[in-house]
């Protein structure tokens, strides 16, 4: 009994595999009804499913499976078209499939339920319109043919007990109005009567068709007789009456042969694996990575040399061999995004849409366990996209749309992570309408809304509670809200962002961990650690020696910028982002690394190696580290960190000025950004050698003075100068800057004054430059207050003041009276 | 202080006997509960992590699975100067929070102790070092300390 457990078992795996297959093949047959491949890939598939239920004695599934074979059988010859009632009736099939493989699986019998509805339904397709009198296929003559024409009667017999029907072969022949299809044979395995195995080997009588050794009215005539009774094989039919020599039926013979070990050998080439298997296989390379590690440990040690060389390649093998088991583990993301072709014509069939999906990248890989966490919520939004998101055929051609919407399925690598973007070209979503449900329905306040941006309104949909049962309907609304999508993409440690533009449609970013995924990266050294980063964020590779550096960089605030190609680039130094000892260097490698919008140098000891690396979660202790995404196992069995870029320039305090400038300014790209702008430059020292070039709006200002140093008195401790009959403020630039007033010692101060309603302030600096009108390109944001970033400006790297900031921090009343 | 409340599942059986696997870090003597641990390995490479909490002495490779080790000394702010060059030894805990390992000097035996003679910790006892204690054992010679692991590795 055992061993025919395993063949059910195995059975029902595969049947599984063939019907996933089915229902995405039946979906592209409705689209490309003449792809000739794709309807025999069918035929193929759902043949295999009623040969192997009928050998297993699961009447109801081969019933079934048969009632549609026959269907398919008609839209292989062309006698019937293929129409969306049709592929609509062969997919309900394959639901029904599941569900008696579901039952089988879980009770050993199958379901009691007729499915002769279903059964019906497809024979009414079959017969439906069909053509008086098809004629059959020469070769294949009256029992092949006759078949489907038959099917609706000949099944109709058997149907009172279809689970007791014997292990029969795939042709039932009782009650066959078709004359006397002999069901014995059963044990040849390219028994001529079986008409099905026409798709996959060829027949012993196309095959010498084909070699012209005979004419088709021959073997139409050894068909014939076949058909009407003569059990021998055609071969065998033909040799008797002289049409053939005998060693031309064997050759033929051989060629069947050949052709069908050839699709043995296809299928050969993957193996089903137990997941078990794998993780305790996995479990093991584990302990031996462990035990050559204590050996190459061991060897080094002792000096034994006579061991080192066996040592080493044992380290190498244990090294491939984990890595090797480490990749069973993963599948390409196709495998969820398969079933998405036919979720989305299923819903859009309903609603009465018109939708088509396109996929790309569906060969990135992802861990098998992360692959069935995503597998839910990935379903769900693509429901939602065609449910919510795509408009009535009518709507969209009134909007200016292509009548048929577009859903965009997208999976990559980024940044250390696998994105899945969901595009469709829909109606968006509109942020007033989300933040009204949402603050009817309590989840925000209206004083968060209006603080809120239309991106962050967006994000709402994810809220708990938002869910309306005006938004359920019967398609999403399946228990399952948008807030449990993004709980379960979180729990596996991703996150899921939607950006919509209303009228246009809706984008859905989901951004999963790679935690055990496999990723090219550089290895690199600091402080002699080493350190992984993600190609992905690698923009580039430089190696600079030190008497070229210096002449390559200006110091702004204490951050050493390079010139790169007329660009600034930040430059971080690894070991003093960590933490480590700083060390003198002759020649820089710099590693280019791009964190979100920003790039900046990372400052490395050494290059070393690419590599691929598994990405390891750090746990629950490093959960805050956020310069690291991971550590991986090196080659050698020790642990390397992996950098993350974006945490790195966080570390660094690069990014979040740059994402506040972005969010603020919006385009500051744009080349037409063009300010006047006076130039200055604090000199605190008054040597010159500290100078600091800065740069203000001339918008700003009001007037330039030169102002006599002695006419400076004090108002309650604030240094002030009369001037234009009121009393002005003053304040020293490179006070704010650095702390301390330039020590110039001139007797004369240059003032720039600002005016803010009637209230002046005069900003004393250490030289008026120039005046000039320049594009204003933000390379690096700033954290010295009152300074927007650094710019390059007239070929010098210039920091850019904004008095506004200066005077709404410094003199808080001045600000507040204005406003 | 919530150390003299045992963590609810030790409350049902209260009354038994546990099993605890004693180890030395200096001259201190802790136990933790035997199924707590996972397995007890002679420290091979630790890959330091910059920027890491203080009491984090870096990662481990166990077999394909990246362990967080921990120094105690470091958590019970005592002394570690030389003492991180020692050969350690790995204590490899399975938690609620995932697997972490403990580096300690050497192990001691695997004790059967009545859990109903677990006493508070004295309060001469720096609360540093109750905190991260559920509670001590008398023993002849001297006494046990029955590590609280969460508490130990929480840095926040």
């Amino acid at each position: 009994m055992d061993e025919f457990d395993e063949i059910v078992e195995e059975f029902l795996v595969e049947s599984r595999e063939n019907l996933d297959r089915l229902d995405t093949e039946l979906v592209r047959l409705e689209q490309e009804p003449f792809d000739v491949d794709v309807l025999a890939g069918i035929f193929r598939d759902i043949h295999t499913i009623k040969g192997a239920a009928g050998f297993l004695g699961m009447g109801a599934m081969e019933r079934v499976s048969h009632a549609g074979e026959n269907l398919l059988a008609r839209l292989r010859d062309r006698d019937l078209e293929v129409t969306a009632a049709r592929t609509t009736a062969l997919l309900t099939m394959v639901d029904t499939l599941r569900v008696i493989l579901d039952t089988v699986e879980a009770t050993g019998e199958e379901p009691e339920g007729d499915h002769d509805a279903l059964v019906a339904q497809l024979a009414a397709l079959t017969t439906d319109d069909a053509p008086a009198g098809d004629g059959p296929a020469p070769e294949e003559a009256a029992p092949t043919e006759a078949a489907p024409t038959e099917a609706a009667p000949t099944e109709a017999a058997p149907a009172e007990e279809p689970a007791e029907e014997p292990a029969s072969p795939v042709e039932v022949p009782a009650a066959a109005a078709a004359p006397g299809p002999t069901p014995a044979v059963p044990a040849d395995e390219h028994d001529e009567d079986d008409e099905d195995d026409a798709s996959a080997v060829p027949r012993i009588g196309e095959i010498l068709r084909d070699s012209t050794l005979l004419t088709e009215v021959e073997v139409e005539a050894a068909a014939a007789a076949q058909a009407v009774g003569d059990t021998r094989r055609i071969g065998e039919i033909l040799v008797e009456r002289g049409a053939v020599a005998t060693d031309d039926v064997a050759e033929a013979l051989a060629t069947q042969k050949r052709t069908t070990r050839k699709e043995a050998a296809a299928a050969a080439a993957t193996i089903r694996v137990d997941v078990d298997l794998l993780d305790n296989l996995m479990n093991l390379v584990g302990e031996l990575v462990l035990a050559r590690n204590q050996i190459v440990q061991v060897t080094g040690e002792k000096g034994l040399t006579a061991l080192a060389d066996t040592s080493q390649r044992l380290n190498l093998i244990t090294t491939e061999l984990q890595e090797g088991v480490m990749k069973t583990r993963m599948q390409p993301i196709g495998n969820v995004f398969g079933k998405f072709p036919r979720v989305v014509r299923d819903i859009a069939l309903q609603l009465g849409k018109k939708v088509s999906i396109t996929m790309e990248g569906t060969d990135t890989e992802l861990d098998k366990t992360i692959i069935e966490a995503i597998k839910d919520p990935l379903t769900h939004m693509v429901r939602n996209c065609v449910d919510h998101g795509i408009e009535q055929p009518a709507d969209r051609l009134a909007a200016g749309k292509p009548e048929t919407g577009e859903v965009l399925l997208r999976a990559y690598h980024e940044g250390g992570q696998v994105n899945i973007e969901i595009v469709d070209d829909g109606k968006g979503i509109d942020p007033a309408s989300i933040a009204a449900k949402a603050v009817e329905k309590g989840v925000v306040t209206p004083e968060q809304v209006d603080r809120m941006t239309d991106r962050e309104l967006v994000n709402l949909v994810f809220a708990p509670g938002l869910s309306t049962a005006q938004e359920v309907s019967n398609l999403s609304g399946r228990g399952v809200g948008m807030d449990v999508v993004r709980t379960s993409i979180e729990r596996i440690g991703g996150s899921v962002d939607v950006v919509s533009t209303p009228g246009e449609g809706t984008t859905t970013k989901l951004k999963i961990p790679l935690t055990l995924a496999i990723i090219p990266a550089l290895v690199v050294s600091a402080d002699d650690d080493r350190f992984a980063i993600p190609q992905v964020s690698l923009l580039e590779l430089l190696r600079i020696d030190a008497e070229e550096m210096a002449g390559a960089i200006e110091h702004v605030n204490g951050t050493p910028l390079f010139r790169l190609r007329g660009r600034l680039l930040p430059l971080v130094h690894l070991e003093e982002v960590l933490g480590l000892p700083r060390r003198d260097r002759s020649v820089y490698n710099i590693v280019v690394l791009q964190a979100d919008s920003q790039q900046f140098g990372l400052v490395v000891d050494a290059v070393n190696d690419s590599a691929e690396i598994v990405v390891r979660p750090l746990g629950h202790l490093l959960r805050h580290v956020s310069a690291y995404a991971g550590a991986t196992i090196m080659g050698d069995g020790q642990v390397a960190l992996i950098l993350d870029a974006m945490g790195l320039a966080a570390s660094a305090g690069i990014t979040e000025g740059g994402r506040h400038l972005e969010l603020v300014d919006g385009g500051e790209e744009a080349p037409e950004d063009v300010e006047s702008l006076l130039l200055f430059a604090l000199d605190p020292d008054g040597t010159g050698s500290t100078a600091t070039r800065m740069a203000v709006p001339l918008s700003q200002i009001v007037r330039l003075e030169k102002l006599d140093a002695a006419t400076v008195e004090a108002a309650s401790g604030t240094p002030v100068v009369q001037y234009r009959g009121t009393i002005m403020p003053l304040v020293w630039l490179t006070e704010l800057m650095v702390g301390y007033r330039s020590q110039g010692g001139s007797t004369e101060l240059h003032v720039i004054v600002h005016e803010q309603g009637d209230r002046r302030i005069g900003f004393v600096v250490d030289q008026f430059t120039d005046v000039l009108d320049a594009p204003v390109s933000l390379e690096r944001p700033s954290d010295l207050p009152g300074v927007r970033g650094s710019a390059l400006i007239a070929g010098n790297v210039t920091d850019v003041v904004d008095i506004h900031t200066i005077v709404a921090t410094r003199f808080p009343a001045h600000s507040m009276e204005v406003a | 202080m919530s150390t003299l409340a045992p963590p609810a599942e030790d409350q049902t059986e209260a009354l038994g006997a546990r099993q605890l696997c004693t180890f030395y870090v200096d001259d201190l003597l802790f136990a933790v509960e035997v199924s707590e641990v996972q397995e007890v390995v002679r420290s091979t490479g630790v890959t330091r992590v910059p920027l890491a909490p203080h009491i984090v002495t870096g990662l481990i490779n166990l077999r394909g699975q990246i362990v967080v080790t921990v120094d105690l000394r470091r958590r019970l702010g005592r002394d570690t100067q030389g003492a991180e060059d020692r050969p350690r030894i790995n204590v490899v805990l399975r938690i609620p929070q995932g697997v972490v390992s403990i580096q300690v000097d050497r192990m001691g035996e695997v004790v059967t102790l009545p859990h109903a003679e677990l006493e508070p910790c004295p309060p001469t006892m720096p609360a540093s070092d109750r905190a991260v204690l559920h509670g001590i054992h008398q023993l002849d010679d001297k006494v046990l300390l029955v590590l609280d692991v969460a508490a130990a590795i929480e840095t926040a």
